[in-house]
């Protein structure tokens, strides 16, 4: 679905002595199958951004469409429930939301809400147990005895079990081992492929959003800073570094070989290994030179 | 959420108000809370009005603010009003209401009793609204020491007060992110059947207990690894100390006590 934003602001506890801007006339696009990144510095807006996604917050100005629903600050949001159905929202630290017995039963927790028959939630628990890497026999057990990590699994499961066309990430992988990151970030990204997915995901890992994301946001302060493509959004190393945030490893490194060897290499999304075999064609080259 | 309840939520300032010390503020407010029932004039009603207006003036909080705040109790104040017109039988007959006689001692009594909750209930808001929990913790711990003596455990009171105080805003903030996580998977808080209402709060309640229970054990784990072994010869960060304002203050509180009797009748 495409989602867009029409000068939308939001202002926590307005008129009183705690009133917070939390957005100011944000506007920006996003089209329907991309995956999207949301790139802030702590208190920029970035999770009330995202409340406004399926109508958890109504902006107190300005105008949100995602795909044939909209949402005006005016008027009250018209067939909320179905809007929540197809933008599935992963929360930080999604394992704060479990509470059923058993893991079968909370994955179906959702789905059951919005009306999916039995049968059908039943054909998708097994899917989406493989999808998040946990082996059924765990099904039965309740969620509580779990690993931090695996109960993460078990409530992404919970939100992907809604089948949603779009799909809000919240720093999905906060907290979790660099292995368990790994896999969860792989396992978004094939899905989002697979489901031809809208994919929005809020992170601070500058790795991350090159990685996946086709277009970056960059939020400061309730306010957008830049907008664009990952690899030219994160060259801009001063700009970034104004507002606290920092070029992703990889160009830190590219532009620390240009600085070295004088050859520039654009980035455009190779993994680590293209890049090494590119220096590494480019030093030989040089040496034959000299 | 509930944002525009303000009982027991501080609102940070500087006025002369704010900087009282916490054991006076609190002395003075429950001698405020036991004198307002001596009022019984017009005039000693009007004496106690016009001092809760004043106090609450020069906290520099926004009038609008604190009226927005007691919005919850207004009803309750009606209600009182309203209870008394219809019951009181005193006096004699005002006029009447869809025939049912409104007597001039039930206008009289319901008024006076709905001043007194509303002075109540503003004075002691006062109270939240200037001192941080903290303070107030502070002062009840030192106000109750002298029961120590027959081995009432006021510190571990006050410490239970001061981490119960502490975990609300938490425990506000917990509900509302679940709820929203909940809201997102197609739960209903706010319409639907009754029935289904009440279902609705398990997915809630759940996890926040379990948080609740995890939060209060890594505190304690806390508190443990730093050694904490209770009251005892233990020192204090903030040292309450009674300075001059606070005297004076104490003397203008007294003024209005003495006026007040003298315009009861």
């Amino acid at each position: 679905m495409d989602i867009s934003f029409n000068e939308v602001s939001y202002t926590y506890q307005p008129n009183s002595p705690f009133e917070h801007k939390a957005l100011i006339d944000l506007s920006f696009q996003i089209d329907s199958g991309s995956f999207v990144a949301i790139v802030g510095h702590t208190g920029s807006g970035k999770s009330t951004l995202i409340q406004h996604l399926n109508g958890l917050l109504r902006p107190t100005k300005g105008e949100i469409k995602i795909g044939d629903y909209h949402i005006r600050a005016e008027e009250k949001i018209a067939k909320v429930k179905a809007l929540r159905r197809q933008v599935g929202i992963v929360f930080q630290y999604p394992e704060h939301q479990l509470f059923e017995e058993t893991i079968a039963k909370d994955i179906a927790f959702g789905p059951k809400n919005f009306g999916v028959d039995e049968e059908e939630i039943n054909r998708r628990i097994p899917i989406l147990m493989e999808a998040v890497h946990l082996p059924l026999t765990l099904l039965d057990r309740s969620p509580f005895d779990l690993s931090g990590g695996q109960m993460r699994r078990v409530a992404i499961a919970g939100v992907l079990a809604l089948e949603p066309s779009v799909l809000v990430l919240d720093e999905p992988t906060a907290g979790l081992d660099p292995k368990g990151q790994q896999e969860i970030m792989d396992m978004f990204a094939t899905l989002h492929k697979k489901k031809n997915l809208t994919t929005i995901l809020v992170t601070h890992s500058m790795e991350d959003a090159l990685k996946y994301a086709d277009h970056v946001i960059i939020m400061d302060h309730g306010q957008k800073y830049m907008e664009g493509l990952p690899h030219e959004v994160f060259v801009e190393k001063d700009k970034l570094q104004q507002v606290q945030l920092d070029v992703p490893e990889v160009i830190q490194f590219l532009q620390a070989f240009e600085a070295k060897f004088g050859q520039t290499i654009p980035y455009q999304g190779q993994t680590l290994t293209e890049l090494a075999r590119l220096m590494q064609e480019i030093l030989k080259g040089e040496q034959k030179y000299v | 959420m509930s944002n525009s309840i303000i009982i027991g939520q501080y609102v940070p300032g500087d006025s002369w108000i704010h900087r009282l010390d916490p054991r006076i503020k609190i002395v003075i407010i429950f001698c405020f809370v036991v004198f307002v029932f001596f009022a019984n004039t017009a005039l000693s009603y009007g004496w106690l009005t016009l001092f809760a207006i004043a106090t609450a003036a020069s906290t520099k909080i926004k009038a609008r603010f604190i009226a927005k705040g007691l919005t919850p109790v207004w009803f309750l104040i009606i209600f009182t009003f309203v209870l008394h017109l219809i019951v009181t039988r005193e006096g004699t007959v005002l006029f009447e209401v869809f025939t049912f006689p409104i007597y001039s001692g039930a206008l009289i009594q319901g008024f006076s009793i709905s001043l007194r909750f509303f002075l109540l209930i503003l004075v002691t808001s006062l109270l939240t609204l200037t001192t941080t929990p903290i303070e107030i913790t502070d002062a009840i711990e030192s106000l109750l020491h002298p029961l120590k003596k027959i081995k009432f455990p006021v510190h571990e009171l006050a410490l239970m007060m001061s981490i119960s105080l502490r975990f609300i805003p938490t425990l506000m903030q917990e509900t509302e992110k679940i709820s929203k996580a909940q809201a997102s998977r197609g739960v209903d808080f706010k319409t639907g059947p009754l029935k289904d209402r009440i279902q609705a709060v398990v997915p809630l309640l759940v996890p926040l207990f379990v948080s609740a229970f995890k939060r209060a054990e890594d505190l304690a784990m806390a508190m443990e690894a730093r050694g904490y072994r209770g009251g005892e010869g233990r020192s204090k960060l903030r040292e309450l100390v009674i300075r001059k304002q606070d005297i004076i203050a104490l003397g203008l509180f007294a003024f209005v006590i003495v006026v007040l009797f003298l315009l009861r009748s």
